[in-house]
């Protein structure tokens, strides 16, 4: 690998971002000033409840207005519209927009598996049965089709499908017939290869570079009659991925 | 000619400067104007629309009754000068229909001032609820498209096709 990995740069910049801001206006300021010398770097709401300061269970089941995503999301498109010189320079600023959000849902993932079993507590300290880190390509992919999927949009992906070309074995195919973030979203005619679903692709590839598979996804526009934004996400993984692959397949690692 | 779309013409969407932004036909056999045509038409109703508005008679108020007590009368004392729409509470609303032998033509304003002219026969019933139905797809796909730009034509193949499909399929 040539490159540093990828979330390692993530990291650092999402450090950064939660330094307390010092050109915020004269009012916000003095406002917050009481608050923010109590605890530096962290805006506290009034009550004192910060996110950190809630269960990660408790919105579990807790459903957001699909409204307001739309309005977020349509800003976070207008934004990222910004300076961009092209639709591919648009859908990779979507994607990176994407690309920690998969980091981080990986691990709360993986928590909330473990505590549907038993008490949190009581099965890590046992460790009687800890979800696996997905180690196999099917595996990973079935988690993404199935439970990120569930976790982000409440139903399951439409299809998975492996490339049936032999000279790209290392792609395989996600279906969404509607994705949720392109329900209100309609291209302008001179933008139809956009798919604003890079967002998902983002990701996904991050939830694949959490567990340690190298990948690029990208979204495609594939209409039917009955699924007008019918997407298909393309995931290809890297060469070293396809051939730790082989080699976990000899050993019989499942 | 009793078509699926049952009896809903024409759409036109005006935006609060007057500009036709929206244009859409429901059934085959009208006639066509062009698109010049289509912009004086939005243009002359806006126009219209405003006039309607303004001559809306005021009645002179029977009695002043300054009643030390409430509030109203420091506000209407002044200004109003001894006259009064006839129900204070409504705001003034302007042409809501009108209505020939052979059409109707329904103008809904929204808040922002955004105005819906529906075509319709003038046998179909619950024209509201089919403005009230368009206004909500408007406001979904329209609104909520980032590459819409405010005040500008409509361009969204999600509210095209949402339109067509919701008008074919009522009952």
């Amino acid at each position: 690998m040539a490159a540093p990995p990828r979330h390692a740069t993530m990291q650092s910049i999402s450090n950064g971002g939660i330094a307390p801001g010092t050109d915020r206006p004269q009012a916000q300021q003095t406002q917050q000033a009481q608050l923010s010398q109590q605890s530096p770097g962290l805006r506290v709401p009034s009550n004192r409840k910060t996110i950190y300061d809630r269960h990660l269970n408790r919105s579990r089941n807790a459903e957001l207005s699909r409204a307001s995503f739309a309005f977020l999301f349509g800003e976070m498109v207008t934004y990222a519209q910004r300076r961009v010189t092209g639709i591919q320079d648009l859908e990779k600023r979507l994607n990176e927009q994407g690309y920690p959000l998969g980091l981080r849902l990986l691990d709360l993932l993986f928590y909330r598996s473990t505590s549907t079993s038993s008490s949190a507590l009581s099965s890590s300290s046992t460790s009687s049965s800890p979800p696996n880190r997905p180690l196999r390509i099917i595996t990973l992919l079935h988690l993404i089709h199935g439970p990120l999927w569930r976790l982000l949009f409440g139903r399951a992906a439409d299809a998975l499908e492996h490339s049936v070309s032999p000279d790209t074995p290392n792609e395989y195919m996600i279906t969404d017939n509607d994705p949720m973030v392109n329900t209100y979203i309609s291209a302008p005619r001179d933008m139809s290869m956009l798919n604003c679903a890079a967002y998902v692709a983002g990701i996904i590839e991050g939830v694949c570079d959490g567990c340690g598979f190298e990948t690029k996804v990208s979204a495609h526009n594939q209409p039917t009659e009955l699924w007008p934004s019918r997407t298909v996400f393309l995931v290809r993984f890297g060469d070293p991925v396809m051939e730790r692959e082989k080699v976990l397949e000899r050993a019989g690692v499942k | 000619m009793p078509d699926n779309t049952r009896g809903v013409f024409s759409l036109i969407i005006i935006n609060k400067a007057g500009g036709l932004i929206y244009q859409r036909e429901f059934q085959s056999g009208l006639r066509n104007l062009s698109t010049n045509d289509y912009l004086v038409l939005a243009g002359t109703f806006h126009g219209v629309h405003a006039i309607t508005r303004s001559i809306t008679p005021k009645i002179p108020i029977s009695q002043p009754a300054p009643s030390p007590a409430t509030s109203s009368t420091g506000i209407t004392a002044p200004a109003a000068s001894g006259y009064s729409y006839p129900n204070p509470g409504v705001p003034v609303s302007g042409l809501d229909y009108l209505e020939t032998d052979k059409f109707r033509m329904t103008c809904f304003q929204t808040l922002t001032g955004t105005k819906f002219l529906l075509f319709t026969d003038p046998l179909t019933g619950s024209v509201d609820t089919i403005i009230q139905k368009i206004y909500e797809l408007y406001a979904d796909y329209v609104m909520k498209n980032p590459f819409y730009q405010i005040e500008m034509p409509v361009r969204c193949e999600a509210f095209d096709r949402h339109l067509g499909a919701w008008l074919r399929g009522r009952t």
